[in-house]
């Protein structure tokens, strides 16, 4: 075997490696679109002029520096921004092709199919088998015992937590180390069967080796899944995602996206001056 | 000229000195005099009225002869008042703190209403006598009764309560609530499985605070009810009644030292009552902390 | 096909839990609203019984007649008397509490570790807890006797001095602990510059926290006063139930409250002038309160803000 030349780009990471998830079929449909949209939190404009879609079977990263507004992006796709009185928002979100914004949809409805996971691990104060089974419950689906327990172990199963607390689901949530714990929030929105996965920096404040077993969990569910992580984290979005965006605040601090296409071709080839200086960690 | 500045400079360095270390000396003075007062207050109580500490205290309806006089209806009428008055007050609480903090979160008119919570702390509690005796006994035709002090009284501690319940919301994390409605949670929902499990000790500890207070109430019940020599049990809640400290206060405007000796006896009880109540405060506490130990 | 089936049963569902949340959000709301309505029952019920009885006396006479005398077969109606014994009560009450409260505050924010503050703080809020009739009795029978009467020979059994000291030992703990909230709200750094520039710790104690926690510090006392005002017990059992109007501070005089309390011990019928006046009385005193429980409020939002 003669010596493989690899080459490597400013992050030293290998070519190879970059968005290495073969790309689901190019033609998966689109289910979450996202048109014109602006928040603004009391006067200040967060976020505005947000174009973007989201393809089934795919990861997409949204990166940019802290307080471009990529969470609150993240917010508004599962309206989650109503539940902060001096939110607005304008624009459009489609939903399978529904304005999740208009008048007739209820948030309720659109967050028990756009499921989320936070920053830091948020489990509930109950037993292991009782978060991830609160979903279901809330969402009033008629489930027998058995229905039930069938459904928290494939969560469990999915979120590559159940080999650690088969034999313990009685236990309480916060027995469990942060990396578990955050494996079980996402479970726990897995639970009730979403269409869309957002994760709002979920290994922020976690150590690398839970965060490599997220992010290995999270390329092994997204087949069935419509996944969209913000991170600030560059390398993360180079190892899990398939398409990035890249947010940006100009100069009135309005956050907007000023990249977005495949992920090898943001991290090897981005078109923005910005987008390189920051992906060379020039900025952020 | 120099060597007087600097004189000067050391005499005023010396008093900072001394006032520096006088100081905190001066300070726990006012700290002393305070406890020593509670203490006072207790060890009188204690030295006048110990001995008349008896069955027949609680046991027996009072008498104008003191060896065999007690308080039993002063008991059962606050039991009455004062349960009821809970009863009333702290599902009130409960629902006005949610609605405060769950459902309005921070809209103007949650900001009108409970601002409206606050003025209504500062009204004296003889003038919810006087209004309970106007509106209740005598508009509303409930008469000077057991129910008319019960509401009377459920008002007059609703805002005490109120804002411990508030308290007791607002110490539950955020992050529980937005991951509970991230699952499709109504704001019920959230409140119900996520939040209240949490908050009701902390709750419960506003509520006995509450009753607490309506126990040494005497004021309000003075006024609804008048100052009565009630010599049988309440039959309904459209008795009659008196409660222990308004017969406390009839003893105290007797002359004869049997009777103060009688109303220091009485007070006993009335002080052991609140401290086991209190003690039931601080135990809920406890529990409150083991399970804070979880998060 | 399961899919959709699925899909109409999260409808249904959620339909559900709609109602059930919508229910509750309602039932919560009114909840919210007995606390409003039931101030809007004291002032109109305060109001109208007062209307009643200021179609007999004139609102001339209530406020300037140096006589009070409605329980008596000559009647005169000036509030002045009542209005002098409560305010006499509570400034001696304030001259007590204003000044330990504040000390107490100043040592447990500035003096002492968390844990001597977990003990002493709940031992002084107890002097709040302790019934108003324990105090008047204490009053009446310890402190006048046995304290007062060996430092001022002529005091008269009851007297507004008693009433007073014994609502000041009230209302410490609310003077404490407004003044303590305000002292801790003072940000460290203030505290870190005063140090950096060779203060001692007496210094920062009353140059640095006190200044700076100084309309806290005002706001308490304020609704301290409103407190004193209100209280009922203390006054009518050691304070006396004669309604003249005197400066002298050894003598007994009856407050707002002592009134109020006085005719319901006694026998005011329904609809006499003698019921009205308890009404009459009422709304004047809430009036007072109300106006300095909204400085104190105003006050205490307004350093508030400023850190």
């Amino acid at each position: 075997m003669g010596v493989k030349i690899e080459s490597y780009n400013k992050l030293g990471l290998r070519y190879s490696e970059i968005g290495k998830n073969e790309m689901s079929e190019s033609s998966a449909p689109e289910v979450v679109r996202v048109e014109a949209l602006r928040v603004v939190y009391g006067s200040k404009i967060a976020i505005d002029d947000i174009n973007i879609s989201f393809k089934r079977s795919n990861i997409t990263a949204i990166i940019g520096p802290s307080g471009c507004g990529k969470s609150t992006l993240l917010r508004s796709i599962n309206r989650m921004n109503d539940l902060i009185p001096a939110a607005s928002v304008s624009g459009r979100v489609y939903f399978n092709g529904v304005d999740i914004y208009s008048k007739d949809v209820d948030p309720v409805y659109i967050r028990s199919r756009i499921g989320m996971v936070f920053q830091r691990p948020n489990p509930f104060p109950f037993s292991i088998f009782d978060n991830v089974a609160f979903g279901l419950r809330v969402n009033g689906f008629k489930l027998t015992k058995d229905e039930l327990y069938n459904k928290v172990k494939d969560a469990l199963v999915k979120a590559a937590l159940w080999d650690e607390v088969k034999d313990r689901l009685d236990n309480h949530a916060y027995s469990l180390s942060g990396g578990q714990q955050q494996r079980l929030c996402i479970a726990r929105a897995l639970a009730v069967d979403p269409e869309v996965l957002l994760l709002d920096e979920p290994t922020v404040s976690l150590d690398p080796i839970s965060t490599a077993r997220i992010e290995s969990l999270l390329r092994s569910i997204k087949d069935e899944y419509t996944i969209i992580i913000v991170t600030h984290n560059m390398l993360q979005a180079a190892r899990v995602s398939d398409y990035t965006a890249v947010m940006m605040p100009d100069d009135d601090m309005v956050g907007r996206i000023i990249e977005f296409g495949e992920t090898r071709g943001i991290f090897t080839n981005p078109r923005d001056k910005r987008t390189e200086d920051y992906i060379s960690g020039r900025i952020g | 000229m120099g060597d007087q500045i600097l004189a000067q400079y050391s005499r005023r360095m010396r008093f900072r000195k001394i006032l520096d270390k006088v100081l905190p000396l001066i300070l726990s003075v006012a700290v002393f005099i305070a406890v020593a007062t509670v203490f006072s207050v207790l060890f009188t109580t204690i030295m006048t009225g110990w001995h008349r500490l008896s069955l027949n205290l609680i046991l027996n309806y009072p008498s104008a002869n003191p060896n065999e006089a007690g308080m039993r209806s002063a008991i059962l009428g606050s039991i009455y008042t004062v349960g009821l008055s809970a009863l009333i007050c702290i599902p009130l609480s409960i629902a006005t703190a949610i609605y405060l903090v769950e459902y309005s979160r921070g809209g103007r008119l949650a900001s009108i209403l409970s601002y409206n919570i606050s003025n209504l702390a500062g009204v004296p509690s003889v003038i919810f006598g006087v209004v309970g005796l106007g509106f209740l006994a005598y508009w509303l035709g409930m008469g000077r009764t057991i129910i008319t002090g019960a509401f009377t009284l459920a008002i007059l501690i609703l805002p005490l309560v109120t804002v411990t319940c508030v308290e007791a919301l607002k110490t539950i994390p955020d992050d529980l609530r937005l991951g509970a409605y991230a699952l499709g949670a109504t704001t019920f929902q959230v409140v119900r499985r996520v939040v209240l499990p949490r908050a009701l000790p902390m709750m419960l500890t506003g509520g006995i605070l509450g009753i607490s207070r309506a126990l040494g109430e005497a004021a309000p019940i003075l006024i609804v009810s008048g100052l009565l020599f009630i010599r049988d049990d309440p039959t309904s809640l459209f008795s009659r009644f008196t409660v222990i400290p308004l017969q406390l206060f009839n003893w105290v405007s007797r002359p004869q030292p049997a009777f103060i000796e009688l109303s220091s006896a009485g007070i006993i009880v009335l002080l052991i009552i609140l401290f086991a109540l209190n003690g039931l405060t601080i135990a809920l506490r406890q529990v409150l902390a083991r399970r804070a130990e979880w998060a | 096909m399961t899919a959709t089936i699925q899909h109409e049963a999260l409808r249904k569902a959620i339909q559900r839990k709609r109602i059930q949340d919508r229910f509750f959000h309602i039932t919560f709301l009114s909840a919210t609203f007995v606390s409003t309505i039931s101030l809007i029952v004291i002032y109109v019920t305060l109001g109208l019984e007062s209307f009643n009885f200021f179609a007999h006396v004139s609102i001339v006479e209530f406020l300037t007649s140096t006589k009070w005398t409605v329980l008596f077969a000559d009647k005169n109606f000036g509030v002045l008397p009542l209005l002098n014994a409560t305010v006499m009560t509570s400034l001696i009450a304030i001259a007590v509490a204003g000044p330990l409260g504040v000390m107490i505050a100043l040592f447990l924010s500035e003096y002492v570790s968390s844990t001597t503050r977990s003990v002493v703080k709940p031992v002084v809020e107890t002097l709040a807890g302790i019934p108003t009739v324990v105090y008047g009795y204490f009053a009446l029978y310890f402190i006048t006797p046995n304290l007062l009467r060996t430092l001022w020979t002529n005091i008269q059994i009851h007297n507004a001095l008693a009433v007073g000291l014994m609502i000041g030992i009230l209302i410490i703990p609310i003077v404490a602990s407004i003044s303590d909230d305000a002292m801790k709200a003072v940000p460290a750094d203030l505290r870190l510059a005063a140090y950096a520039v060779g203060s001692r710790k007496s210094d920062v104690a009353l140059r640095v926290v006190f200044p700076a926690a100084l309309s806290g510090v005002s706001a308490s006392i304020i609704l301290a006063f409103a407190r004193a005002m209100g209280e009922t017990m203390i006054a009518a059992i050691a304070g006396g139930f004669r309604s003249v109007l005197t400066f002298n501070i050894g003598e007994a005089m009856e407050t707002m409250t002592a009134y109020i309390a006085q005719v319901a011990t006694g026998d005011a019928p329904h609809g006499t002038i003698e019921y009205q006046s308890l009404f009459a009385v009422g709304l004047f005193l809430l009036l007072i309160t109300a106006v300095l429980n909204y400085i104190g409020i105003k006050v205490v939002k307004r350093w508030a803000i400023r850190y």
